[in-house]
Formats: C-alpha cells, structure tokens, sequence
C-alpha cells in the first residue's frame, strides 16, 4: 500500500534505556546516521510504514532530564519544541521505572504528546513485579505499550498507538499538569502570565515551562529573557525575588525543591500502578560484576578482554588486511599494464590506488574494532571498564571512558578516535583526539624496527623501541595535563554514571552500529584521504623535466646492449649487469625526487631541521609520512638509493643509513619525531569528523609537529650535552 | 516542612566516610550547578537510601546502589553528598560529629 500520510516521532529516553535497540527494532535498516546541526551528538533518523502512514522516527540523544547542562539534553529539548514532533516516544526501563518516569514529567512539562514504550517489559516479567498499564497511561495522560526491544516485540502495538495519539484519536491522552503544592503554585501562576506576555523565542514555548525553568535558573532561558529588554530584565528581578522566597521557606534552592516535586508526584503514581516484585534476589548483573568488577580480579580481567579486542583486530583482521592489499597491488599493477606510461598512469597508479590503498587496508580493523567496541557498549561492559580505569584517566584530565579509545590507539588511530564518541562530554572528546595520536600506532612499528636495525645492536632494540612507546605515553599524560589546565579548562566530566545491567547484545544491533561506522569511514574519508595522497604524489611527480646530472637512460642502455651482446657471443651476461642496472634506476629515481617539488621543498626545509641534524632526505620522508607513516619506509628507500621496494629489514637501506651521517642519537630523535607528529592522513580526516571542526584538526596537526621538532631538538642538543654522540 | 532541618549546624558525614555494605540516607548536596542538578536528577534527594556496593580496584570511583539502580560516583563527588547513616547501624547523628 502507498503511504499517503505522514508522522514524525522523535524517540527519548535515559542512556541505558534500549532506547537504541528500540529505534532498530522500528526503522531496521532504513535510517541514516549524521550529526545534529553544530554539535557533534549523533543523530539518528530512520523510516518505517504503519498501514497507509508513513512514519518518520528521530532518534534524540539518550538523556535523564532536559536541563540547559549537557549538549545532549539542549539539541533533545529543542528538537522537541521547535521541530514539534507529532508525538515524542518516551522509551522505559521497565525496570526501573522511578528514574525513567522523571524524565516523562519533564516531556509533558514542555507539552508534547508522549507515548510511553515500557521496554524490556521481558525482564519486568520475570521479575515477577506489575505495572498497571492503563491507569499509568491515565494519570500521566500519555498511554503506555509494553515493547522488548532486542527481541522486536509490541513494536506494532506501539506504533497503533503512536498512530492514535498523533491524529488525536487516543482517548488516554489529556493534557496533564504536575502540581508543585500550594505555596509554589501561587508563584507560578502570575510568573506563567508574565513569560507569555514576554513573548520570547522565536517558536513560542509552554509559558509554563518558561516560568519553571527561569526559577531554576535556566541558562539558555535567561538568556533569551535577557534579550528582550526592560521588561526581560524586571522579569528576571521577580523571578530572582520569587526564589529568595522559595528558598527561605524551604531551607534549599528551587531546583531542589523542583526536583523533589516532580519525583514525589512519580512517586505516588507509582504507588497506585505498580507493584513489587516479590522478593529482593541477588540479580545475575550482580553475580557477573562480583568477578568483572572484583577487588583483584577486575583489572586482569579487564587487560584480558582488552588483549582479547586487540588480538581479534589485529590478528585476525590481518588476513583480509593482506587481501585487500594484494587487491591494491593486483589493481596497481592492472592498471599500469592497461595505461600508457605517462602522467596520467601514475597519477592513478602512485597517487590514487596507492594512496587511497594505504588507508583502505585499515578497513577490516576498522570493523573488527567497532564490532568489539559495540560489544562491549551494548553488554554494559564499557560502563564497568571506565569504572575500573577512571583513577587513571582522572590523571589525565579525562574520564575513565576514555581509556578504551586510548588503548586502541596504540593499533590505529583512525578508529580509536571514532571511538571517543563513547565519550559524553565534548570537552572529554577534544581532549581525547588531541591526545590520541600520541599512542604510537602499529603503523609507526616498520620506522622504528628499520631505524634501531640500523643504529642500535640487537639486543638493545627491544628497549630502545619499548621506550619510544613509553615516550608517547609520557606525552601524553603531560599534553593532557597540559590541555586541560589550558585550551580545554574544566573538570572532567562528573563521573554521576549509570552501572547498568548487563544485557546480551543482539547480533543485528551489533552488524547495525558497525556497518554505520564503517559506512562514515568509507564515505568521509574518501574525500580528504583521496585529495592528499593526490598532493603528495603531484608534489613528487612534478616537475617532469628533470635536468638530471648524467644521462642515465644512455648509461643503462649502454649496459643493456652490452649485456645482450655478451650473451648472443655465448657468454653469460655477469650478475654484475643487473646490479649496475638496478643501481642506475636508483640513482635516477633518487635524483629525481631530489629535484621534484618535495625534493626542493625538502632541501628549502633543511635549515628548520637543521638544529636536529636532520638532512634533506629525512624531510621528505617525513613529509611523505603524512600520508601514512609506513611510507617513511618506502620513501628513505628511494631517497638512499635502495628502491621503493625497501622493507624494514632490507640490508641494503640499513647499510645505507649507517653510512649516512645520522648518528644513534640523531636517529633517535627521528624516531621520536615519528611517534609525534600527525600520524597519516586517515587520521586527520577522521578528527576533521569527529570534531567538526578544521580549526581542531588544524591544531591537532599544528601542535604534534610543532612537539615533534622540540622533543627532537631537546633529544639531539640534550644528548650532546651529556655526551651522547 | 524541610525548614525545619535547617537549624542545626550542618554536619560534614559524607557518602564518602562510608564503608562497602553501609546504608546512609541523603541529607543534603553541598554546591550549585550542573553536578548537584544531574545528582538531584537521578535521584539523590534528601531522605533516599543509598547503598555503598562497592569500591574500585584502585579504590576510587564507588558504586552505589541508590532507587533500585547502580551507579557510581568520584570519592570526590562523594564528598558533596551529605549523609545520615540508616538506621541499620548504630543510631547515628551523635557519631556524625567525630568526622
């Protein structure tokens, strides 16, 4: 049937609620993950038909009230009163209804049509505790519908009912005032008619509301009043009075004394509608927490779960990381026998599928790690884990949900800064990205096996590079510090966090939030990713008329005819021909890097490098390891003359290192230089998302850089200091 | 009807002087602003039972179990918490002062 009306709905709730689960259960796969205008708080909108209607569902940020305290709770307010949904669904905790019906008060407070979605009303049933649904759905005005999310139940039931309600069809809905007792009330009557007579916002909102929040001091509200002038301001003084008053009678402040009355009139609904379950038993969350959160057992079992995320990520998302990468090269290599030689062919072989390849093969990782990091999310794990590791975090300005996308760092950067999105605060979030790259990556491994093979004895390698990741860490805690005491002032966000029961989560909620974060990294990063490899690649390619110092072409021609002609008069062409041949492409391809505009841009840079005794070679590498760090490798490969085919433990590119005239301390340095500075253009894209910002995205590049020389520089000047080389 | 609390010099026993397994009812939450508001709103008002589940391994933040949820809170934030120990352990206002 064609749907011929429409309804939009917008879906609220508590965090913890199934409020997510619920919104799948209802649009399936037909829902589009973005951002809510200005902020970074996902936003969530899907479709899905009820008979002739088409109903548009909203997911809002998961709240416990709607304050002006939190981003998440201002963009679910407005969206509620200026979109004006047809109907807000309230989704429940069944079990734990007193909390979550506050939230209700505050819905009906601000006018809506609100249908009540008693979720996990599975778990209510078991536990052998009643709701009286009718009589709810009668006193608050809002009628209620059992759902259980995770299995796909009564979702027809709600939607019949979400129907009823938007077309004024329901007879349980009424519009139902919350009395806030005598005294308050005398206040609030005369304040109401004055917030009307205001006129304020450009959308009118319940003039009621309006007085109750500017009681409580509402920011966003005072601010708006203290837009309309002198009647604003003589509002704001009675307001101010009003609330001297409440607060002698009361002995607390109004937002107190608000709070107490709207859970007092939870409280006695819930008198008349529910009834207990019959005994107190020990839950099974409490039984698996007395392990997973254990005086001693906690933290092990912890690292080991963790162990467990990084060896599903890594290990067995290498195998299909090689395939895709053997794609990359199959496809590579495809094209260049397909293209004329020329511009254009390297153009799309050296700069589009190379360097597109070089972030693609992070995909499986990328899945892999979201799967897990859903897992943990969707069970109730994430909560216990910041609650295991919330001390250290605390160390760092941050909150112990940050731990995780920390940890995660240390295998890519690119997902473990999507995976601050765990994060409620958005200054937890900034400074969390700004941090995050600091964990040394696995791409960042090849430079440093390749570099301490070269200068440091065997035996020393395991602590020198051991001590390069503990370098990032130290950074790390101190730029933390640093940023929160700084760009980023403010605490920690307070650590009031729900411990909620653990759940087992559904195989299409996990394939769902995965293959939305992925779709994002697909998508997004295609854009930046595809724009600098491109730079990268024109800056080395041009220009094309190399005035080289000898003519190598005639040389190696010279060679191949020798060669043949050695080999037509029966003698065997030395092995020496092909070295000498392969030893001219180098030369040649070294050179020409040299005079190509990352060569001169190298050479141009030296005198900034030149304090931590860095030459031009060492400059490019490092500015084509913008691209992706492992390319460092490749890049010294060419520049010393071995061949782009250079590998971490190619004899030849370490011989050459050791006879350039990088000494221990210097390559050091470089190594440190690595770890520090951006780590590949994947990154970058991915901060440019997560922050929405290119002002954060440039002051994540700006300052790893800028800390990257000065650590350098105080290794290389320090070292000698003392006598290091 | 709270007026009445008032008079008395506010004492500082705080959810933090607890120990696992004890049972306290909220008094008061010191402070203003976004903390005590998100405190208030899930649930920590005077005359609440809360249970102290548990510490940390590394004995910070505590778990709560506060209106048939679980929740946990900085020792910090604890701090902001005043409190009356339940009636369960030994009757209370008079051992507030040693704190």
């Amino acid at each position: 049937m064609k749907p011929t009306r429409s309804i939009r709905i917008a879906l609220a709730g508590n965090p913890n609620s199934g409020k997510t689960t619920l919104f799948n259960a209802i649009t399936g796969a037909r829902h589009h993950v973005g951002n809510w205008p200005g902020v970074t708080v996902e936003k969530k909108e899907g479709l899905t038909t009820f008979g002739d209607r088409e109903i548009t569902v909203v997911d809002l940020p998961g709240t416990y009230s709607l304050t002006a305290y939190s981003i998440e709770e201002i963009v679910a307010r407005r969206f509620i009163v200026h979109e004006k949904p047809d109907v807000v669904v309230h989704v429940i905790d069944s079990s734990n209804l007193e909390r979550n019906l506050f939230l209700t008060t505050q819905l009906l407070q601000l006018g809506s049509k609100v249908v009540l979605a008693m979720n996990m009303s599975d778990a209510l049933r078991e536990s052998g505790a009643r709701i009286d649904l009718h009589k709810l759905g009668s006193l608050l005005g809002a009628p209620a519908v059992y759902t259980v999310g995770h299995k796909g139940g009564g979702i027809q039931d709600l939607l019949q009912t979400v129907v009823e309600v938007a077309e004024d069809e329901h007879p349980l809905v009424r519009k139902v005032r919350i009395p806030y007792g005598h005294e308050i009330e005398s206040h609030l009557g005369p304040l109401t008619e004055k917030a009307e007579a205001l006129e304020l916002f450009e959308i009118p909102h319940p003039p009621r509301w309006v007085a109750i929040k500017a009681l409580e001091k509402d920011q966003e509200l005072v601010e708006e009043v203290g837009k309309s002038g002198q009647r604003g301001a003589r509002f704001l003084e009675e307001i101010q009075e009003t609330r001297d008053h409440l607060h002698s009678l009361y002995g607390e402040d109004p937002e107190t004394v608000f709070t107490e009355r709207l859970y007092g009139f939870v409280a006695g609904i819930l008198k008349e509608v529910y009834t207990e379950p019959p005994l107190d038993r020990i839950s099974r969350s409490d039984q698996i927490d007395s392990v997973l959160t254990h005086k001693i057992l906690g933290l092990p079992v912890f690292f080991l779960m963790v162990w467990g995320v990084f060896q599903l990520t890594f290990a067995v998302g290498a195998a299909p990381m090689e395939w895709i990468d053997a794609f990359v090269t199959w496809l590579a290599d495809f094209v260049a026998l397909r293209m004329d030689e020329g511009l254009l062919e390297s153009l799309v072989v050296d700069g589009v599928v190379s360097g597109v390849g070089s972030v693609l093969v992070f995909l499986p990782n990328i899945f892999i790690l979201f799967m897990c990091i859903s897992f943990l999310e969707d069970s109730g794990y994430m909560a216990r884990a910041a609650f295991l590791t919330d001390r250290v975090m605390h160390l760092l300005g941050l909150h112990g949900k940050a731990f995780i996308p920390m940890l995660m760092g240390f295998g890519c950067n690119a997902p473990a800064i999507m995976a601050t999105r765990t994060l409620e605060s958005e200054r937890d979030r900034i400074l969390s990205i700004l941090i995050n790259p600091l964990m040394s990556c696995s791409a960042r491994l090849p430079v440093y096996v390749l570099i301490t093979g070269a200068f440091f004895a065997p035996e020393h390698a395991g602590t020198v590079i051991f001590s390069i990741y503990l370098l990032g860490l130290v950074l790390a805690i101190a730029m933390g510090r640093l940023f929160s005491k700084t760009i980023l002032p403010g605490k920690a966000a307070p650590f009031v966090m729900e411990l909620p029961p653990y759940r087992l989560p559904t195989a299409r909620g996990l394939l769902i939030h995965t293959w939305d974060r992925g779709k994002i990294f697909l998508r997004k990063m295609g854009g930046v990713i595809l724009v600098g490899s491109v730079a990268i690649w024109a800056l080395s390619a041009f220009p094309r008329d190399t005035q080289f110092s000898r003519d190598y072409d005639a040389e190696i021609s010279r060679l191949q005819a020798h060669a043949l002609e050695l080999e037509a008069g029966g003698g065997t062409p030395a092995e020496s021909f092909q070295g000498r041949i392969t030893d001219l492409e180098a030369a040649k391809e070294a050179e020409r890097i040299e005079r190509s505009y990352i060569g001169r841009i190298g050479k141009a840079m030296e005198p900034v490098f030149r304090p931590l005794e860095f030459d031009w070679r060492n400059a490019v590498a490092l500015l084509t390891g913008f691209v992706a760090k492992e390319i460092v490798v490749s890049s010294l490969g060419v520049l010393y003359q071995v061949g782009p085919e250079a590998e971490e433990e190619s004899e030849g590119l370490i011989q050459a290192l050791r006879n350039s005239a990088m000494t221990p301390l210097v390559s050091y340095a470089f190594m440190a230089f690595v770890l520090i500075y951006t780590p590949c253009l994947g990154t970058i894209a991915v901060i440019r998302r997560e922050t929405n910002s290119w002002k954060w995205t440039s002051f994540s590049v700006g300052y790893t850089v800028s800390l990257a020389w000065l650590v350098a520089f105080v290794i290389v000047r320090g070292g000698q200091l003392i006598g290091l080389g | 009807m709270q007026a009445a609390k008032q008079k008395k010099k506010p004492s500082s026993f705080t959810l933090r002087d607890l120990r696992e397994g004890d049972r306290a009812d909220i008094k008061a939450i010191r402070g203003e602003g976004a903390f005590k508001r998100r405190l208030l709103e899930m649930g920590f008002m005077p005359g609440t039972t809360v249970l102290i589940k548990k510490y940390a391994p590394l004995r910070d933040p505590i778990e709560l179990v506060i209106k048939g949820y679980h929740v946990s809170l900085r020792r910090k934030e604890a701090q902001q918490v005043l409190v009356r120990r339940a009636s369960i352990q030994t009757p209370d206002n008079e051992t507030d002062k040693k704190h």
